[in-house]
């Protein structure tokens, strides 16, 4: 009862700070937001003062299965559902400004609808909401099997979920009104940011918890990368969003760094969220849903070691590559650009184990769906990854940079890499937290990678080529020693790209319905009458925490 | 923990590790990968003495190639206008009334005069030269200023309405219904008048007031007939080309508020042969006018000087 008091006192405390922030906010979009942080913490004193077991509910709602004291997959749960749920609003979005590239009029003549509001509530969706949830996700499952122990601090594990969830609702709703720090993917304002930092020590501390107490000698390599995602996403957040706040009261903030120092702590940033967000924990869902799906063992045990080590040495030194030219100092372009090149193996390294593991199982690839999508991801990585290294050589990057060809890269990456590895791990999972035998369909993955593929193929051909051309088209030299095109003409030339690149956007959208409707129907509890297509076995009864330490269980370093 | 085992597949040896089912073989580091490895090593260090690229206490290494970007751009730079010499110059040396004498001057002097417009000019007049609202369309041949190679360059170096720039082209127009000389029923009665000018509507009493109303007040600038006055930059109200609209709110909005276009002097920004070259280029756009045989006899009124043939 004591702790109860404590509880719903802490937030009713929140709220009445929250109101506070409304009375004296100095902005509109500062009230807004201390409105949401109200209404969530009113909600969060509800939901405990209530008699109600809203947790009840949401199972019945969802279907889901009893907590049998096995592992604890609620989070994990609500995070395949948050990741489905933003993952189409961030894709929906995406190729709202795509279309409004092509055709302008679709700025609508709002403030609130205009490209430049959207196309972070984009770039967010996907990497923080879409990307941050699957990865928590993930993490809280792999996490738990491969130490065969159940999640240190459970509540602490559901705070980080709802924590994130209003962290994502506040920074999106931000970037409408008008609200943002104007860094590239790390836009939330300062108190967006201090949140975001409490609840990713908590993620911390939960993940952290739970490897000690585990039931294996040893912390397999899955876990090594989740861990450099937590920790250095931590260290990469405060520091890019060291800033001092106009008012406590307002929402506007100014950074501690100036001038090109500012541009290179927000590129040491933004390079490394592609690393540490989108490389390395990626390469954890990688390490274990594949040898999992493929049932085979790993390639092997020295490269993932290699691999991984060099990976995170050099990453953190590529971020200069995308200030080549500029006003930043010539060695530090130089020491940028060294680091990127050498980064081309130790990233290959990550794709030749995970596609080598599919040795003996090649045959796979022909008969199970999600397999393929596995292969595609691994494809895709491996291809940009040679793609960056190569962008970031001063010579292709005097023609590549500012163009079409960087968005190619990043899509690459994002809708081959990170979207299909994510898809596959998700129709992985699904089945298996909630209890059925298999998805609604196998095929309808199938249809969902064909879907796919093909809209990236599209998506990254528009933007190779339109990149290319806008970059020749910027540097051409008549004969007489003049400019050939003015720049308007070369955005004109733009225009039969950008209306493919959104075709490409569309079918890559109608496969994620695919999976909203096969993912949705499988949670139902249906099953679609097909031939069955290949899939690994599953034993329930082995999938559990150990319920005594094994011998010599003594907490060992990964070797 | 699994034992240690020989794969089936791979015949490979297993670590000996097992977590969830999942095992690592032990297979050694693919050779090409490692050795690609190393190679990208030995490049990045040879890389970094040959470019700028190890920091020291107040300054990096300048690496063995003297390699700077900034020194890179010099070089692009100058390797063009070295390839743009000889027309600049020759530009420079000959003023614009004899360009024309020399054909291939001149067409070299509309091709540089093309590339120059695509980066100072299309913001406003458009990529076509087409102008809209408020900037006029070069592509005509009716003129504020005039037409022919001489004006269109001194209307360039010099922008129209610029303060504080002496020589800048300069006339206003009466804000006639704001400053309250005309009533809201005479403006509108010079609005129908001035339709009637070019057609756009049969006279009827509201223009025959007008009438009236514009020789008093209007015809000092755009003339008796309307034909305009290029000396004060005054348009031509006859024909069917109208700067800010031609439909009877537009006039007489013009007409109560009168207009105040502006446009950049270019001889503060450009140098004197990429100012021929433009005026070259607008001059062949279609509507260029010859040079006035007067005007090229007494060609070299000092352009700073030029403030006297302007209205105030």
């Amino acid at each position: 009862m004591e702790s109860l008091l404590l509880k719903t006192g802490g937030w009713f405390a929140i709220a009445l700070l929250a109101f506070v922030g409304i009375m004296l906010a100095n902005d509109s979009g500062f009230a807004v937001h201390m409105t949401i942080v109200a209404l969530a913490a009113l909600t969060a004193m509800w939901v405990g003062m209530s008699r109600t077991d809203y947790a009840a509910l949401a199972r019945g709602v969802l279907k889901v299965p009893a907590d049998e004291g096995v592992y604890d997959d609620d989070p994990v749960r609500w995070g395949i559902l948050a990741t489905i749920g933003w993952g189409m609003v961030g894709f929906l979005v995406g190729l709202f400004i795509a279309l409004q590239l092509a055709f302008p009029a679709l700025n609508l003549g709002s403030e609130f609808t205009s490209f430049g509001r959207l196309r972070p509530l984009h770039t967010s969706g996907v990497i923080f909401a879409f990307g941050g949830n699957v990865l928590i996700a993930t993490s809280y499952y792999v996490v738990q099997r491969t130490c065969r122990a159940r999640l240190a601090f459970p509540t602490l594990a559901r705070f980080v979920f709802w924590g994130y969830q209003l962290f994502i609702v506040l920074a999106a709703t931000g970037y409408v009104l008008g609200i943002t720090e104007s860094r590239e993917y790390a836009e939330p304002e300062w108190y967006v940011d201090l949140w975001l930092t409490i609840v990713w020590v908590a993620y911390f501390v939960v993940f952290v918890g739970t490897i000690l107490k585990r039931r294996e000698p040893h912390i397999y390599v899955a876990n090594w990368f989740y861990l450099s995602f937590i920790i250095t996403i931590a260290m990469l957040h405060i520091v890019n969003n060291l800033a001092i706040p106009v008012s406590l009261f307002g929402s506007k903030s100014y950074s501690a760094f100036a001038g090109v120092q500012d541009a290179l702590t927000q590129w040491w940033y933004g390079h490394n969220a592609v690393a540490f967000f989108l490389t390395t924990p990626f390469l954890a869902m990688m390490y274990y849903f594949v040898p999992k799906q493929a049932e085979r063992p790993v390639y092997s045990y020295r490269l993932s070691i290699i691999h991984f080590w060099s990976l995170i040495f050099l990453y953190i030194w590529a971020g200069p590559h995308h200030l080549h030219y500029t006003a930043l100092p010539d060695w530090a372009q130089t020491l940028g650009m060294v680091f990127s090149v050498v980064l081309w193996m130790p990233s290959w390294g990550g794709m030749i184990n995970g596609l080598m593991t599919l040795n003996g199982a090649w045959d796979k690839i022909r008969t199970d769906p999600i397999i393929r999508m596995m292969v595609m991801a691994m494809a895709f990585y491996g291809m940009a990854t040679f793609e960056g290294p190569m962008l970031s050589i001063k010579a292709v990057n005097s023609l590549s940079h500012y163009t079409e060809w960087t968005i190619g890269h990043v899509h690459a990456g994002a809708l081959g890499w990170n979207g299909m590895i994510s898809f596959a791990a998700i129709y992985f999972l699904v089945p298996r937290l909630w209890g059925r035998e298999r998805l609604y369909s196998l095929r309808m993955v199938n249809w969902h990678f064909w879907l796919a593929t093909l809209g990236i193929v599209l998506y990254a051909a528009a933007m190779w080529v339109a990149g290319i051309t806008q970059g020749l088209m910027w540097r051409e030299y008549g004969s007489d020693g003049y400019l050939v095109y003015a720049f308007s003409e070369v955005v004109a030339a733009m225009f039969p790209y950008y209306v493919l690149r959104a075709v490409g956007g569309a079918l890559y959208l109608a496969g994620a319905v695919v999976m909203v409707w096969n993912v949705w129907a499988t949670i139902a509890g249906r099953q679609r009458d097909e031939q069955p297509m290949s899939m690994p076995a599953y034993d329930p009864a082995r999938d559990r925490p150990l319920a005594a330490p094994a011998p010599q269980a003594a907490p060992q370093p990964a070797e | 923990m699994a034992e240690k085992r020989v794969d089936q597949a791979t015949g490979t040896e297993t670590v000996g590790h097992e977590w969830d089912g999942i095992e690592e073989l032990d297979t050694p580091m693919p050779r090409w990968w490692l050795w690609t490895l190393y190679a990208t090593i030995v490049w990045g260090v040879v890389y970094t003495i040959a470019y700028p690229a190890w920091p020291m206490l107040s300054d990096a290494t300048s690496g063995m190639l003297g390699w700077s970007s900034r020194g890179q751009l010099q070089q692009e730079l100058d390797a063009q206008a070295q390839r743009r010499a000889p027309i600049t110059q020759a530009l420079a040396n000959t003023p614009i009334e004899q360009v024309s004498a020399n054909p291939q001057l001149m067409q070299a002097a509309v091709e540089g005069g093309r590339a120059a417009f695509k980066v100072h000019c299309v913001q406003c007049h458009g990529s076509g030269a087409a102008g809209s609202k408020g900037y006029p369309n070069l592509n005509d041949d009716e003129w504020l200023w005039g037409g022919d190679l001489k004006t269109i360059e001194y209307t360039i170096a010099h922008g129209i309405r610029n303060p504080d720039h002496e020589a800048t082209r300069f006339s206003q127009m009466p804000a006639f219904g704001r400053d309250g000389i005309l009533q809201a029923a005479q403006i509108a009665d010079v609005t129908a008048y001035v339709r009637t000018l070019s057609g756009a509507q049969k006279p009827d009493a509201a223009a025959r007031r007008g009438g009236q109303l514009f020789a008093e007040n209007c015809a000092v600038c755009h003339g008796a007939e309307g034909k305009g006055d290029r000396t004060v930059g005054a348009p031509d109200l006859t024909d069917a080309i109208w700067l800010y609209g031609g439909d009877p709110a537009s006039i007489t909005a013009t007409i109560a508020n009168s207009r105040y276009g502006v446009m950049p002097r270019w001889n503060e920004k450009l140098d004197p042969a990429t100012i021929r070259m433009l005026a070259a280029y607008v001059h062949s756009l279609g509507g260029g006018e010859a040079m006035p045989v007067d005007q090229t006899a007494q060609a070299a009124v000092p352009a700073d000087g030029a403030k006297a043939d302007v209205h105030p």
